[in-house]
């Protein structure tokens, strides 16, 4: 009889450090996974950043402004592909932002409630097709009929502009290119604007409505203004997506190393130069080279991501980026 | 009293009228900007539809890419392959993406879990193709490519979604079942096991669906790390194993039309599995998150 309590107080004891440990361990391993996920990020930094040594030790960042890429003379510099991965991105910003701005009002604001939620999620289907798909029909589809229609079109009328300049029988090149990741990148910018345009308060908008705005003014003076950061946010993050596309760019930009102002020519970027000679570089200093395109290409991918969540996060705090 | 009646009159002056003739267009052009989105993916899924339709035969389930091109051989070398990778990062991804999350919601102080948020998100937003090379870099110079290097640098794709979306299902646990469980003197541990994680099944799933998806369709972190392969069917994970995005890759970039028509029917396949398997898990989300109650 007396055995009974003690032996509870026993067992009570143990399955209190049963829980101890329970509870102790959990935490660990869970806080391990956390700091993994930390570790991973750091590890790609230090990992990319070493396996360009060889190149960043020889050419310092003068490889940054460096014209030419010429594996014969085992010359390398990377401002042919800076300049093809800040053209191809203006061309599909420029085309983007203001497509997917107005796609973002369409679903939060104009559309019959019927159509919103159909025409979001097709939106959304757009962002889910892998980029080697839209790569094929970009290359097979998109540039045959670029090259043999607009192209020759916009050369015969504005020719006089240099950007328009002769195209390419193949229709590869940065103008498709650009085309390309502007398919990418509007269901992107506009999914994020569309959660963003539906945060504004409603009694803002009935206020100006009940003012006598017309729905447009409504948007300009209410809507826009109180979701300009998110936009900015939201673009930023589809131009972080545009600069480090690799395999859709890669293939229908048509491949170059030179510096040309004609939109319709060949031309590489950043990224699209590393894929396109994945099946091995000739010289270790071309190997590293590409490497250190890598690297450039690594930092301005943390740069856009950290700063369109840094604003994405002052602006609402509540829900963060996706 | 003429002039009186006249500026009364409600028929809309030329001011009122620009007004709305901007407002119209304006909101035709927001219409015109939907329907262009919408009829390109319509364009584009038809297109490979209409294209991979000839490739599609019982054949090209069943045998594997003729070594030296030319018409004939199939895909299915590549299938398996493709989901051994996937199969194999999803492993890798899920458990730690799973443990991140719990940590974020069930343990850390807020400025931390913002920290690691942060991390988790521009995780995300690298260019793939740097991932890849980061684990060339790791798992592949000095040894040969291989389909767990593969696998590991899809799980670095995958490791952030998943993640994210467990932690936005734990986070619509209500407060009631953590403190019901810790009232009733269960240790945080066995709440966290025993009650939390079982309520969120449904939404880690999801978002595991979706980061497969999307993982499916990844080339670039596979360019480094298992391209160069033996066309024939194997389930070696030491070796580089033939997949579906690298297949597609290398013979859109071949003059060969019938390596074209097989590039299609890949691409269809890969497609249809990415949309089907995308489209029910948002469903099966707005579902879940209808039973959590937002």
């Amino acid at each position: 009889m007396s055995i009974g309590p003690s032996a509870y107080a026993l067992r009570a004891s143990r399955r209190r450090i049963g829980d101890r440990i329970g509870d102790v361990s959990l935490r660990g391993i869970t806080l391990a996974a956390a700091l993994a996920a930390c570790v991973l990020l750091g590890a790609i930094v230090w990992k990319v950043v070493d396996l360009a040594r060889p190149s960043i030790s020889k050419y310092g960042l003068g490889f940054l402004t460096g014209q030419t890429w010429d594996p014969v003379k085992k010359v390398f510099g990377a401002l042919p592909f800076i300049y093809g991965t800040a053209l191809s991105s203006l061309v599909a910003l420029l085309i983007a932002a203001p497509l997917a701005i107005a796609i973002g009002l369409w679903l939060s604001e104009l559309a019959p409630r019927g159509f919103r939620g159909i025409v979001g999620s097709l939106v959304e289907m757009l962002a889910a097709i892998p980029s080697v798909v839209l790569g094929l029909w970009g290359i097979l589809v998109l540039g045959p009929y670029l090259s043999h229609h607009l192209e020759p079109w916009l050369h015969g009328k504005l020719g006089f502009i240099p950007i328009f300049g002769a195209p390419e029988a193949t229709g590869t090149g940065l103008f498709t290119a650009g085309l390309i990741l502007t398919i990418m990148i509007v269901p992107i910018i506009a999914s994020i604007c569309r959660e963003l345009f539906l945060q504004v308060p409603d009694e803002l908008e009935e206020g100006a409505l009940a003012l006598g705005a017309t729905r447009w003014e409504m948007i300009r003076g209410v809507i826009l203004p109180a979701t300009r950061t998110g936009i900015a946010a939201a673009i930023i993050l589809g131009l972080g997506r545009a600069l480090g596309e690799a395999i859709a760019v890669t293939q229908v930009i048509g491949g170059g190393t030179k510096i040309s102002r004609n939109l319709f020519g060949p031309s590489d970027t950043l990224a699209s130069k590393i894929a396109a000679s994945y099946q091995g570089a000739a010289s270790g200093l071309e190997s590293s080279s590409l490497l250190y395109l890598a690297a450039i290409l690594l930092v301005i991918g943390l740069l856009t991501n950290f700063i369109a969540q840094v604003i994405v996060r002052r602006f609402d705090p509540l829900r963060g980026a996706r | 009293m003429a002039a009186a009646r006249a500026e009364f009159s409600l028929s809309p002056s030329g001011h009122v009228r620009r007004r709305r003739i901007v407002n119209r267009t304006m909101e035709s052009f927001g219409t015109l900007a939907a329907l262009l989105a919408v009829g390109v993916l319509v364009l584009v899924v038809a297109t490979v539809a209409i294209r991979a339709a000839p490739a599609l035969d019982w054949s090209f389930f069943t045998k594997s890419p003729n070594l030296f091109g030319g018409p004939g051989g199939g895909i299915s070398s590549a299938i398996v392959g493709s989901a051994l990778i996937v199969g194999l990062a999803t492993a890798m991804a899920v458990p730690v993406g799973v443990l991140v999350a719990v940590y974020l919601t069930e343990f850390a102080h807020p400025s931390i879990a913002g920290g690691i948020q942060l991390v988790l998100d521009v995780l995300n937003g690298l260019p793939t193709i740097v991932t890849g090379i980061f684990v060339y870099g790791l798992l592949v110079v000095g040894h040969t490519q291989s389909a767990y290097a593969g696998a590991f640098a899809l799980a670095v794709v995958m490791l952030p979604l998943v993640a994210r979306a467990a932690q936005e299902v734990l986070l619509l646990v209500p407060s009631a079942l953590r403190e019901g469980g810790l009232a009733l003197g269960v240790s945080r541990w066995r709440t966290v096991l025993g009650v939390i994680l079982p309520t969120t099944l449904g939404g880690i799933l999801t978002g595991t669906v979706l980061a497969v998806a999307r993982a499916a369709g990844e080339t670039a972190p596979l360019l480094f790390t298992c391209s160069i392969f033996n066309p024939s069917v194997s389930t070696d994970v030491t070796h580089a194993l033939p997949n579906i995005p690298v297949l597609i890759f290398t013979y859109s970039e071949q003059p060969d039309k019938t390596l074209h028509e097989q590039a299609w029917g890949a691409a269809l396949v890969l497609m249809a599995f990415v949309l089907i398997a995308s489209l029910t898990a948002k469903a099966l989300l707005a579902r879940s998150r209808r039973k959590l109650g937002r």
